[in-house]
């Protein structure tokens, strides 16, 4: 190989990955990972400041790169609920009174409410404390994370073509969401138009009557519809024969049944701090080789090919890869002092920034940069003529 | 390459065959058109194609069907979709994804076509369909005929060599229709693919025909050439029937070829028609005054949220009068209709009728004054036999039994026990129709009552109109259907956008502008005549003899 053979190819390989990051759509399960990665980091602490911070990059990486088509929209409604937790989750803590210790600083006392002789167990009302109210609203704060980082995956990521990249097995289920999806505003269409048509014979607005003349035409017309979507997709080669045998798709189900059971069995072991940690490792594991094992064989079943399918290129390894550093150091813990991930609220002080989960989960942020721009969409070009 | 070879197909239950012994060979590369009264059979044959029949529909079907030698007897219909691609009436129903690219793309996916492969031929597709402007545009957001072409789209892009089409254009305006069978054509010519097509307007693809498939009624099935079979079929467009009063065979099948036939004829003809289009009820037409004003509409406004429906619009509407309202899909013509009866929004003006506003009273009150079939008459139906809607209607506020006396006049012959479901479209028309009329409103408004019926139940609907009209009622008709217009309206009002552009009596209007002429008069013009039967009238000799030999050097058969 000469060296202008090299600098071609360097140059060639230089242009390929400037092309990755033209653009485009990342590939939904690159942002799925890289949520799903910090919302682990998340669950590691109840350090409000870095809780804080990780909502913080969840709204940066939101809302430089998300697109501009609806669902990408969902992430305020994720915002809201968060608030929504953590509220019902602080109120709920002032109102059953528990834990509180003769430490506690008292703010305000509400009224006691008596329960009954066989209720003793549950205190409503009583004194509510600072520490109650804190350690409450971190919880939520937690929890919202958790729920944040779902959302955050949901507005980056098209939920259509995170479907698509379902693994084969798993197809039909994928196209029953997606025909779902697509029914579900048909079907308020045409309860508007029966409900509508209804004042044209004067029917009565309530009632058992009125629930039956738009449900019958309703269900009528959805029966039918489906029925006609299932021909259509019949006629274009749905569910086309693989290579299945009636034995492989035992197979496919026993593989998939132990191995769910396996991965419940393994989550279970890995967040009950009383099961040895074996168990729940070797469980996770076992069920995880099981659960590929069968989608693999399941996979078979279908033969199918994807239109354009989503390209896993650096850009995708990079958002990954950012997500997994911080989820990877929030969860060993070395290099730092780890009770500064869950500050003690006895004696109550600001809790510190402990520098590496900060550095790392600020890293998580860097997938903003390392993923492409999502792709403008085209102006829509205004037919000839009007359009209804 | 499509072959039947005595095939009978029963539905269980039914008391006699859908299709008996239909025997038929389509070659590749021809247009077949199949023909018939709804309930004979044309979607039984088409579904029959690619398996649908009997492997989805259940029934059992004797003889053999055969698409490029493979038998549908023993595989199912997805087996066939690289082979028959298949186009509903409906698009919207067939649609599985949500954008056009996706939609094209599914059946390949199905196929397991390599990526490369389905790149390209979306491609290729997009631009054979001019859809590349739409590519990344929602399913849901394009225009009927854009939808329609789509779902055409997403049949070729498995690069069938069959395509079947039941009823494409029944529910589009005339220019969308014109647009997707214009494809359809270009397709056979282009890519030599063997199409079957169902179709109820003959008119608009009589002409590209190479085969017509005649389903009789009773099951059984003829086949010939097109200008041979029509010849002496009762179902047969306007033109094949001014082709048999003025005695040319074979009958022309295009409005070009009739028109270069037609000087001959014009010369025989009067120049004023001696019988307006209309026979029915001379009474009150053509008055333009106050005189006989029932509903009486100034400035109407309708609009859905940012979007202006209806702009202003002023209409009289006269007792005695059949008025044909005309316009592409989504020029407001069902919006004005339902601020008119009063069950829909209306942002601003006024509507008087029997001296009310139907919008501001109970809908118990403004029924009788207004009554609206709206586009799906089937959704004011939700009770499980015919005689329990019609009880209903008379506890509604009618005179009891009026009900089933106006759908015995209306369509006789449909018994109580009947099921509202299973009755067919033109039956379903009629009871709502005898359920709005049972309480004696002046005015009658149907929105698109012509989708989906046949030329017979189109006559009847006609002949229904008529004796409204002759009873004094005032009857709206928005309609697409312009053969259909011309044998109904005494009145015709055309909207575009929003506004009403015209209104006027429908021998000017429909004699004035190509879109909205009937055959008859785009072949006569400039003489006035509107209908077969204005021309039978007008011509001297006794109907039924030879009224003119046809020029020796007239062009035969189809252009």
């Amino acid at each position: 190989m000469t060296p202008a053979d090299g600098g071609d190819r360097l140059a060639a390989y230089a242009s390929r990955m400037r092309a990755a990051r033209l653009p485009r759509g990342l590939h939904p399960v690159a942002w799925w990972l890289w949520a799903l990665a910090l919302a682990t980091a998340a669950s590691r602490t109840s350090n409000p400041l870095l809780l804080v911070l990780v909502l913080a990059v969840l709204g940066f990486v939101v809302t430089t790169r998300r697109t501009a088509a609806p669902w990408a929209r969902a992430f305020h409604y994720y915002l809201v609920m968060a608030l929504i937790v953590i509220a019902v989750r602080v109120v709920f803590r002032s109102v059953f009174a528990s834990g509180i210790t003769a430490d506690d600083h008292i703010l305000f006392r509400l009224p006691r409410v008596p329960t009954p002789e066989w209720y003793a167990g549950i205190q409503i009302g009583g004194p509510v404390s600072l520490e109650a109210t804190l350690s409450a609203a971190v919880d939520g704060l937690r929890l919202a994370c958790l729920l944040c980082c779902v959302g955050a995956a949901n507005s980056l990521a098209n939920p259509k073509r995170a479907l698509k990249a379902l693994p084969g097995a798993l197809y039909e289920l994928g196209v029953a969401v997606t025909v779902a999806m697509s029914v579900a505003p048909q079907l308020v269409e045409s309860v508007q138009r029966v409900a509508r048509a209804r004042r044209l014979r004067a029917g009565r607005s309530r009632g058992l009557r009125a629930v039956r003349a738009v449900a019958l035409p309703v269900l009528h017309d959805a029966l039918d519809r489906s029925l006609r979507l299932a021909a259509a997709m019949d006629s274009r080669g749905y569910g086309r024969t693989g290579t299945a045998t009636r034995a492989s798709r035992q197979l496919t189900g026993v593989l998939l049944l132990t191995g769910m059971a396996g991965l419940c069995v393994g989550v279970y072991g890995l967040l009950d701090p009383g099961v040895p940690r074996p168990v729940g490792l070797g469980g996770l594991g076992g069920g995880v080789v099981l659960s590929v094992a069968g989608l693999a064989v399941g996979g078979r079943r279908v033969s199918r090919s994807r239109y354009r399918p989503d390209r896993w290129q650096w850009p995708e390894l990079v958002v990954a890869g950012c997500g997994a550093v911080a989820a990877v150091v929030l969860t060993v813990g070395t290099g730092y002092d780890p009770a500064e991930l869950n500050p003690d609220l006895y004696p109550l002080r600001w809790p510190t920034l402990p520098v590496l989960p900060t550095v790392a989960i600020l890293v998580a942020a860097l997938a903003a940069f390392a993923a492409p721009p999502p792709p403008r969409p085209r102006p829509a070009p205004v037919p000839a003529g009007a359009r209804p | 390459m499509i072959r039947f070879d005595h095939v009978t197909v029963t539905y269980p239950g039914a008391d006699r065959p859908a299709l008996r012994d239909v025997d038929l060979r389509v070659d590749e590369g021809e247009l077949c058109l199949v023909v018939g009264h709804t309930g004979s059979g044309k979607s039984t044959l088409l579904n029959a194609v690619n398996g649908l029949v009997p492997h989805f529909t259940g029934g059992s079907l004797a003889g053999r069907v055969t698409v490029a030698g493979r038998s549908t007897a023993d595989q199912p219909p997805r087996e066939f979709a690289e082979l028959v691609g298949v186009v509903g009436q409906d698009p919207v129903a067939g649609f599985v994804t949500d954008t056009v690219e996706e939609e094209l793309a599914y059946g390949m996916e199905q196929l397991a076509l390599d990526p490369a492969v389905m790149r390209a031929r979306v491609e290729e597709t997009l631009d054979l369909l001019g859809l590349a402007d739409l590519r990344d545009r929602g399913l849901h957001e394009l225009s009927g005929g854009q939808q329609q072409r789509v779902a055409i789209g997403a049949a070729l892009t498995a690069h069938p060599r069959v395509l079947v089409l039941d009823e494409p254009t029944s529910a589009l305006d005339p220019t969308s229709a014109e647009d997707v069978l214009a494809t359809v054509t270009r397709l056979v010519h282009d890519l030599g693919i063997t199409v079957v097509l169902a179709e109820h307007r003959l008119e608009r693809v009589i002409p590209y025909a190479d085969r017509l498939v005649l389903l009789a009624g009773d099951g059984t099935a003829r086949h010939g050439d097109p200008a041979t079979l029509l010849a002496g079929s009762a179902v047969a467009p306007p033109i094949v029937h001014l082709g048999r009063l003025a005695g040319w065979a074979p009958p022309p099948l295009s409005v070009r070829d009739a028109r270069r036939r037609a000087p001959e004829l014009r010369r025989r003809l009067p120049t004023v028609p001696p019988t307006p289009h209309r026979t029915a009820h001379p009474a009150t037409r053509d008055d333009t005054g106050a005189a006989g004003v029932v509903l009486a509409a100034a400035g109407v406004v309708v609009r859905h949220g940012p979007v202006v429906a209806v702009r202003a619009a002023t209409l009289d509407l006269r007792a005695g009068q059949v008025v044909a309202l005309m316009g592409r899909n989504g020029s407001g013509k069902s919006s004005l209709l339902w601020a008119l009866q009063g069950a829909g929004r209306r942002a601003g003006g006024t509507v008087r009728t029997g001296g009310r506003d139907p919008g501001k009273i109970a809908a118990a009150e403004s029924r009788r004054l207004v009554g609206l079939v709206p586009q799906t008459a089937a959704d004011l139906l939700y009770l499980d036999s015919v005689g329990a809607e019609l009880d209903q209607a008379d506890r509604d506020g009618a005179v009891p039994g009026s009900a089933r006396r106006l759908l015995d006049d209306i369509a006789p012959g449909i018994a109580d026990a009947d099921h509202p479901r299973d009755l067919s479209a033109g039956q379903q028309l009629a009871l709502v129709l005898a359920v709005q009329l049972a309480v004696t409103p002046r005015v009658v408004l149907l929105d698109e009552p012509t989708r989906g019926l046949d030329y017979g139940a189109k006559a009847a609907l006609v002949r229904t109109l008529d004796g409204l009209a002759g009873q004094g009622h005032a009857v709206v008709v928005a309609t697409h259907d312009v053969e259909f217009a011309t044998a109904a309206a005494d009145r015709v009002v055309v909207m575009a956008g929003g506004d009403i552009v015209t209104d006027g009596p429908a021998t000017s209007v429909l004699t004035a502008s190509p879109t909205f002429a009937p055959q008859i008069a785009k072949v006569l013009a400039p003489l006035p005549y509107l209908t077969v039967a204005q021309v039978a009238a007008a011509l001297p000799a006794a109907p039924g003899g030879p009224v003119g030999a046809a020029p020796a050097d007239a062009p035969a058969g189809r252009p």
